[in-house]
Order: structure tokens, then sequence, then C-alpha cells
């Protein structure tokens, strides 16, 4: 079984040379920490900033200079920063390559639902609609259960939806999952996780061909 | 030249009545026009409608407007981080519109730019789109977003110059220039006024076309929300 930094090593190596990604909050933001240093990336964070870099040293942050989690950033050579409609443009545009996100629920078509939990209280989608309704190419990093330890990975969402039909891969605690158009492609197993426990804590339906391989982080 | 300087923040006000509707900048507390913000609470306006990707946190901010209950309405896209926004909704003494960050920015670029409405792909198949016309085109889904109508736009830039040129720093641009001409006056507070000239026209990033009021601010406490650091080895 993996924790927050595995799912973000497992996820970094989807990251390919050339690539312009979107990291959300929490653990994709951890993916910037282990992409592979041979190859050239540059975050995007939708505040308005492409090129971002590690968090500044003590002494150095800038209060005009922060991502969209609001957290003071530094930017690498090659750096731009620009509006807010011209961010979404990029995102809308799918000019940028890949989105990694965090999310309560996903369904087995593509759907996602991460954004309000009805009763509690509603911060607001931020950026996620936007980024969920366009990207070609989402990844969701998630925990394959809740807190309750109910099933994540849903036939159908339960919570307010963020985006339909639109998650393409999901990498958890226990599995790395395709959606397939009949339901979620078992593609890899996280370290000394076995199918069964796999197919337990998946409420939707879980397609499991052939042998499947243990993940190389 | 067409002159656009006025004295100070006062001035720059003028004309604000209760009722209202305001577009105000930046994301989080960076990039807000805090001068205006608190010219706002001195004169204790009421009744307004706020237009802002955020809420602003408890003391600073829009939570400054909100802790006086001078607002009625906020539209935004995340309002976390407020104690006070969170006490007034569920109380239903505030109303509030939760609206995609990209849609907002882009209802505001939209006034700015005259076109009454567009179609988004962000919050199809939502409660967002609810009401809402939707429309297909080349085979995926829209929604049609209408553009915003405000009385005042409040932006802040890192300089200006008397003709409204506005140059931004960093990631405090954010919807500051979006804003910019999208209300019928649009009031720009900045840390360093310049002479018209001082300014390489070049490196504007807003044409003072888009601007009626602007004015040198005065003691930004640009407070960061969030401060993360890296450690020295």
């Amino acid at each position: 079984m993996l924790d927050k930094t595995g799912i973000a090593k497992r996820i970094a190596r989807e990251v390919q040379d050339g690539y312009y990604v979107n990291l959300g909050i929490g653990i994709p933001t951890l993916v910037a920490n282990f992409v592979r240093e041979d190859i050239s990336v540059e975050f995007q964070s939708e505040n308005g900033v492409l090129g971002m870099g590690p968090f500044p040293f003590e002494g150095e942050e800038d209060a005009d200079i922060i991502n969209a989690g609001k957290q003071t950033i530094t930017t690498l050579p090659g750096a731009s920063f620009f509006d807010s409609a011209m961010s979404f443009g990029m995102i809308r545009g799918k000019h940028v390559d890949l989105t990694i996100l965090g999310a309560m629920e996903v369904a087995e078509n593509g759907d996602i639902a991460n954004w309000k939990i009805p009763g509690k209280m509603v911060k607001g989608m931020g950026g996620a609609m936007d980024l969920v309704a366009s990207a070609e190419n989402i990844i969701v990093a998630m925990m394959h259960t809740n807190r309750a330890g109910e099933s994540k990975l849903l036939k159908k969402c339960s919570l307010p939806l963020t985006g339909v039909s639109c998650v393409k891969k999901i990498v958890t605690n226990l599995a790395v999952l395709e959606v397939a158009p009949d339901g979620f492609q078992l593609l890899e197993r996280a370290p000394g996780v076995s199918i069964e426990e796999i197919q337990r804590a998946t409420e939707g339906t879980l397609l499991i061909g052939g042998d499947i391989p243990e993940m190389v982080l | 030249m067409i002159r656009k300087t006025v004295k100070n923040v006062k001035q720059a006000l003028s004309g604000i009545e209760d009722g209202m509707t305001l577009m105000l900048g930046g994301f989080g507390l960076c990039g807000i026009p805090e001068n205006a913000i608190a010219e706002l609470v001195r004169i204790g306006v009421k009744e307004i409608t706020c237009i802002s990707n955020n809420a602003g946190v408890d003391d600073f901010g829009l939570g400054l407007l909100l802790q006086k209950h001078q607002v009625k309405k906020m539209i935004s896209s995340y309002v976390g981080e407020n104690d006070e926004f969170e006490r007034q909704m569920l109380s239903g003494e505030l109303e509030v519109e939760l609206t995609p960050q990209g849609t907002l920015a882009e209802k505001c670029r939209a006034a700015q730019a005259g076109f009454p409405a567009f179609y988004t792909p962000a919050g199809y198949g939502t409660e967002v789109a609810e009401g809402k016309e939707t429309r297909e085109f080349n085979g995926k889904m829209y929604v049609l977003e209408q553009a915003y109508k405000a009385d005042f736009s409040f932006v802040k830039a890192w300089k200006g110059d008397e003709a409204g040129n506005l140059v931004f720093k960093g990631t405090a641009r954010n919807f500051n220039p979006c804003m910019c001409g999208a209300a019928n006056i649009t009031v720009a507070e900045v840390e360093e006024l310049l002479p018209a000239g001082q300014l390489d026209p070049n490196e504007v990033h807003v044409p003072g076309i888009f601007v009626q009021r602007i004015f040198q601010g005065k003691e930004y406490e640009k407070r960061i929300e969030q401060r993360t650091l890296r450690q020295r080895n």
C-alpha cells in the first residue's frame, strides 16, 4: 500500500518530456518533487504563472508571487506571468498537457466530484470545473477509500459533480486504474496489494484482464 | 495625453452608492485594491454586490467589508478562509453565487471586450449549468454564460502613469486586467504613479483607455496568506 508520497511518485512517472502540467492542491502538489530531472517540464498555476519553481528560502518570499494554493513560490528561468482570463485560456484551449487533481469521488464513466458536500460549508469550486471540463489528460490522485472506509471509485457519484466523463486515469494508495468504456480497468497494483483487496475497495465495476503487474516507483 | 489621475482615494470613489455592483481584483490577498477597500469601509456604503474571486480573510481584504455587514451578495469562485463569511452565509444574511474561476475571469473580460455572452465547457452537467442554455459544438457540450454588469471596478497595479496605463507584478496581476474597462468606472490604485512617458509603451499590460481614475496608493500591507518556505540545507 502506498502513502501520499508514494501516490505522487507513481504519478510523476506519467509526466513526459515537453509537458505543461497543472497541479491541484494536496497530493498533486507533491508530484513536482519526483519528476525526472532529465526531462523538461513546466508547471502552470491557474492564478497566473507558468514555470513555477520550489518554495522560496526564508527572507526571499514575495507577497506578489504565489500559487493557486496561495502559498509563496519562486519561478524558474523561462517563467511567465499572465492574467486570469489568459490562464484559463491556456486550460480551456487545451494548451496544458496534463492536469493532476484530487477527488472525493470518481465514477466508472469518468465523472468526478470534488467540490461540495451537501450540508457542509461550501467553499467553492475555484478552477476545478474549468480544469476538468477542458483538459484532455486528467489524472486523479486520491486514496482508494474515504475515512469511513467507503470506496471512492463508484458506479455513480453521490456528491454534486465537478465535471462529467472527464477522468482518464486514477492513481490511489492501492492501484493504478484507467477509465474504460465498461468500468475501471485495473492496470497496476501497489506494492504488496492483492487484486482481491483492490476489488473489495472498489464499488464501481472493476475490469481485470490478464496479469496485473506491481507498480514501479 | 488624457489625464486620469485623481488626488486621492476619496476622489477615486466619488459616485459610489448603496446597492451598487463592484468588481474587485485580486486572488486571495494577492493584488487586492487595499486602499479602495479601506475607503469603502470608511464611507460605509451598504447593500453592495461584490464580484471578486475570493472573499478575503476575517480581518483583511473583503473580510473587512463583511465584518461591517456592507455586502449583500458575493460572486466568487472560492470563499474559504473566512469564518465571518461562513457565519453570514449559513444564517442567510449573505447571498453567495459560486462561479468557476475561469468563467468568472471570462465574464469580466467579456464585459470589457463587448461580448454579451460566451460558451464554455466549464460546469456542463453540474449544478452550475442549471437553468442555463447549453449547446453542442463539434460533439462537445457547452454552457452559455453572460458577461457581468458592474458599476465600479477596483483594481490594483504595481506601476501606472497619468494616462492610466498599468503594469502588474508577478501573480498580483490575476483578475485585475480582466476587470479593467469591465464596469462603468474603473478605478486603479498603484504602488508607484509615474508621469506620462515614464512607462515603456512596449511593456504596458493594460492601456489607459480601460481606466477612468488612477491614484497613488498608500501603506500597502500585502499580507501573505500561506508563507511556505524551503529549508536551507
